[in-house]
C-alpha cells in the first residue's frame, strides 16, 4: 500500500520533466528523423524520398567545407581554450581579493549574449576602425583583414568564441582545483617537487576527472558553433568560416529544404555523439588500465 | 651517530595575525632520540612541528638540525620526512611510485631507489602492496606505506603527526607496536605530535608537554609522571587523573603537611624549598595519584568518603568519591573490591608519595 504510494510519488515528482523532455527533445529528435527522409518545406508538405537527401550530402561539396569549417574550429578553440582556462584558474586559485576580482571578470564574458560578443569583437577586428587596425596603425601597419581574408576569419571565429567561453571552463577547473588536499602539496614540498614536477605529477592527476569533462563538454558545444559565424562573417567570405550549423540554418530557412536540412542536422548529431562516445570510451579505458 | 646532537630549537616564536601560538620555545635532542610532543589541541604542538619541516614559517628563532640552520631552507631541502597524519599518500600513484617520488626528484639513481624501496617494503610488509593504488589499501596498510616513503628518504629526522589517531584501537595497539621497531630500525631521530598521554608515554625517550604557547615541562616519561613540573602537566598526564584536593600547610618542619578542606591531615614528604618556614601557611593543592590512595574500611582511614562511581578493571578497581566537603577524589581497591555507588569508605593516603602544587601551580616532589 504505502509502497505503491511512495511509487506515485516519486513519479509525479519526475513526471512533468519526463513531460517537458520527451516533448521538446526526444519527440524533435525522431521526428527530425523522420523528416529527413522526405523532400519537405516549412509549411508541411512532405515527399518521401527515402536516403536521397543522405545521398546528396555525401557529395555536397558546400556540405562537406562546412564540416572541415567545423572540426578546424572545434581543434582550435578546444585545446586552446582548455589551456587557458586552466592556466587562468591556477593562477586564480588563491583566496585574495584580487583574485576574485579577476575570476568575476572573467566569467562576465560568458554572461554575455553572442549578439554582443560578436558586436564587442567586430569593434576589435574591423579593418578600417578596429581597436587591433588603429594599433597596428600607430606603429605604421597596414591594418588585417580578418573579417574578410578566407584564411583569417576561423582564426578570428576561434580567438571571439574563446574569448567568450572562458568562464565555464574556468569556474570548473577552479572547482576541480580546491578538491585536491592541501596535504598533497605539503607531501610534494617535502618530496623536494618543483614546481612544474608538482603541477605535472600532483595538480594533473588529480583534476583529470575536471578535465575530460571539460574537454567533452566544449568539443560538443564547439561542433555546434552558430552565433558567432553568422553574425561576424555570415559564413564568408564564400564560405570559408560557414560551419555545419549555419549550413542547416542556411538550407532550411534560405533555401526551404527542410528534408535536407534535418538530414544535414541528424549527421551533426551522430557526428557530436561519436566524437563525445569517442572521448568518452578513451578516458574509460585508460581508468581501466590505470 | 650517538653523542651527537639532534635538533635544535632555539627561542622559536610564531604568531598568526595578533594570535601568539608559540613563544620563545627551545629544546635540544640527542641523536637518535625518540621525542613527543603531548598537548592538547591549541597548545602549538602542531605548529612546531610544521615549523621544524618547513610547511610553517617562524617569526622568530632558529631551527638547526645535525648543526646545519634549516629554518631558511625549503622543506625538500632539510633532511626531514614527516608523516602525515592523514598519510597523503599520491592517490593516483602505485606505492611504490609514492615511495619513489620524492627519491627521483631528489635524484638518486634508479637502482638506488629499486634497492631502497626493496628493502623498506620488506621491513614493513607491505612487499604485495607496490603495485596498489593508495584507495585499495585499508587504513593500517597506508599507515605503513606512509611510514615506508618517509623511511626511503633516509632522512636525518622523522616526523610523525598524531599516527595513530586515524587508526582503530585494535591496530592502534599494533602500530604502537611498529613505531617502536620503526625506531630501532633507523638511525634518525623522530618526533611524534600526540594528544594522548599513553602513546607519548610508551613510545617516547623524552617527552616535552606543551600547553598554552609554551612548553610547560620536558623530561622521561617517569620524570614527567613522577615530578609534575606544574598543575598543567599533573593533570594531563595520568590516567584516571590525579586528585588535586586544595588544602592549606599546617607545619612545614620535616616535611610539609596539609591540612585539606575537610579538615584531614596529610603528612608528606615534600621538603620546603629554601629555608623552613618558607611555606608556612600557604594554600596549596594537594596532589595524589590514584595508585596512593586506598580503600579501606569505614573509619580506618585517614578521612572518610562517599562513593560516587565504581570501574572495575578486573586487576584493579578505581573509585571515584568525594570528601566530606564536597571535593573529588579517586581511589584504587583491589580487584575483588565489593564498594558500590553510594557506599561510605575509608581512604588510606600514601602522604609520602603526595605531591605538592604552590598557589603558583608549582610542583613540589619527595625528595
Amino acid at each position: 500500500m504505502n509502497a505503491a504510494r511512495d511509487r506515485w510519488h516519486g513519479y509525479a515528482f519526475v513526471g512533468p520533466f519526463v513531460a517537458l523532455y520527451a516533448l521538446l527533445l526526444i519527440l524533435p529528435l525522431f521526428m527530425g528523423i523522420f523528416i529527413s527522409f522526405h523532400r519537405a518545406d516549412l509549411f508541411g508538405a512532405r515527399l518521401w524520398v527515402g536516403a536521397e537527401n543522405y545521398v546528396r550530402l555525401a557529395s555536397d561539396p558546400i556540405f562537406h567545407s562546412a564540416l572541415r569549417n567545423t572540426f578546424l574550429l572545434t581543434l582550435l578553440i578546444v585545446p586552446m581554450l582548455t589551456v587557458l582556462t586552466l592556466a587562468l584558474a591556477l593562477a586564480l586559485n588563491r583566496a585574495t581579493r584580487g583574485a576574485a576580482i579577476f575570476r568575476g571578470l572573467f566569467f562576465s564574458s560568458s554572461v554575455l549574449s553572442v549578439t554582443i560578443v560578436t558586436l564587442i569583437f567586430r569593434f576589435v577586428l574591423t579593418p578600417d576602425a578596429g581597436l587591433i587596425a588603429k594599433i597596428m596603425g600607430v606603429f605604421g601597419f597596414e591594418p588585417i583583414p580578418f573579417l574578410s581574408h578566407p584564411q583569417l576569419t576561423i582564426p578570428a571565429l576561434a580567438i571571439t568564441t574563446i574569448w567568450w567561453s572562458l568562464g565555464l571552463p574556468m569556474m570548473l577547473f577552479l572547482a576541480g582545483l580546491q578538491q585536491v588536499s592541501g596535504d598533497l602539496y605539503e607531501a610534494a614540498a617535502l618530496d623536494k617537487a618543483g614546481r612544474w614536477t608538482t603541477f605535472r605529477h600532483i595538480t594533473l592527476p588529480s583534476i583529470r576527472r575536471t578535465t575530460i569533462i571539460v574537454v567533452m563538454l566544449q568539443t560538443a558545444a564547439q561542433l555546434q558553433i552558430f552565433g558567432q559565424a553568422q553574425l561576424l562573417t555570415s559564413g564568408g567570405p564564400s564560405g570559408a568560416s560557414r560551419p555545419v550549423v549555419l549550413f542547416i540554418y542556411e538550407v532550411a530557412f534560405g533555401r526551404w529544404e527542410l528534408g535536407y536540412a534535418t538530414a544535414a542536422a541528424e549527421v551533426l548529431f551522430l557526428l557530436v555523439l561519436g566524437v563525445t562516445a569517442l572521448q568518452y570510451w578513451a578516458t574509460a579505458r585508460e581508468d581501466a588500465s590505470r | 651517530m650517538p653523542g651527537l646532537t639532534s635538533l635544535e630549537l632555539e627561542r622559536v616564536a610564531k604568531s598568526y595575525g595578533d594570535v601568539r601560538v608559540l613563544d620563545d620555545v627551545s629544546l635540544t635532542m640527542a641523536a637518535g632520540e625518540f621525542v613527543s610532543f603531548l598537548g592538547p589541541s591549541g597548545s602549538g604542538k602542531s605548529t612546531l612541528l610544521r615549523i621544524i619541516a618547513g610547511l610553517e614559517t617562524l617569526d622568530a628563532g632558529e631551527v638547526r638540525l645535525e648543526g646545519r640552520r634549516i629554518d631558511t631552507l625549503p622543506p625538500g631541502d632539510r633532511d626531514v620526512a614527516l608523516v602525515f597524519q592523514a598519510y597523503a599518500l599520491y592517490p593516483h600513484m602505485t606505492v611504490r611510485e609514492n615511495m619513489a617520488f620524492g627519491l627521483r626528484n631528489a635524484k638518486v639513481a634508479a637502482a638506488e631507489i629499486d634497492e631502497r624501496i626493496t628493502r623498506a617494503a620488506t621491513a614493513l610488509e607491505i612487499e604485495p602492496l607496490l603495485a596498489r593504488k593508495p584507495g585499495q589499501l585499508s587504513g593500517g596498510q597506508r599507515q605503513r606505506v606512509a611510514i615506508g616513503r618517509a623511511i626511503v628518504k633516509n632522512p636525518k629526522l622523522f616526523l610523525l603527526d598524531e599516527p595513530l589517531s586515524n587508526l582503530d584501537a585494535a591496530l592502534r595497539m599494533r602500530t604502537r607496536v611498529e613505531l617502536a621497531q620503526l625506531r630501532q630500525r633507523v638511525d634518525a631521530a623522530l618526533i611524534m605530535v600526540t594528544h594522548d598521554q599513553a602513546e607519548a608515554m610508551t613510545l617516547s625517550d623524552r617527552i616535552v608537554v606543551m600547553n598554552d604557547r609554551h612548553i610547560q615541562q620536558v623530561g622521561t616519561p617517569m620524570d614527567i609522571y613522577r615530578r609534575p613540573a606544574n598543575v598543567f602537566v599533573a593533570s594531563f598526564v595520568g590516567s584516571p587523573a590525579i586528585t588535586l584536593a586544595s588544602g592549606t600547610i599546617v607545619d612545614d618542619a620535616g616535611g610539609v603537611r596539609v591540612r585539606l578542606g575537610c579538615g584531614a591531615e596529610v603528612q608528606t614528604g615534600v621538603q620546603p624549598p629554601g629555608s623552613s618556614g618558607g611555606m608556612a601557611r600557604a594554600d596549596v593543592k594537594l596532589g595524589l595519584r590514584p595508585e596512593h590512595v586506598t580503600v579501606v574500611a569505614p573509619g580506618t582511614g585517614v578521612v572518610d568518603a562517599e562513593t560516587i562511581l565504581v570501574e572495575r578493571l578486573g586487576d584493579r578497581t578505581l573509585v571515584y568519591a568525594t570528601l566530606p566537603d564536597g571535593e573529588p577524589v579517586t581511589a584504587q581497591g583491589d580487584g575483588a573490591s565489593d564498594v558500590r555507588i553510594g557506599d561510605r569508605i575509608g581512604l588510606s593516603i600514601a602522604g609520602d608519595r603526595a605531591h605538592v602544587f604552590d598557589s603558583d601551580g608549582a610542583g613540589h616532589h619527595p625528595a
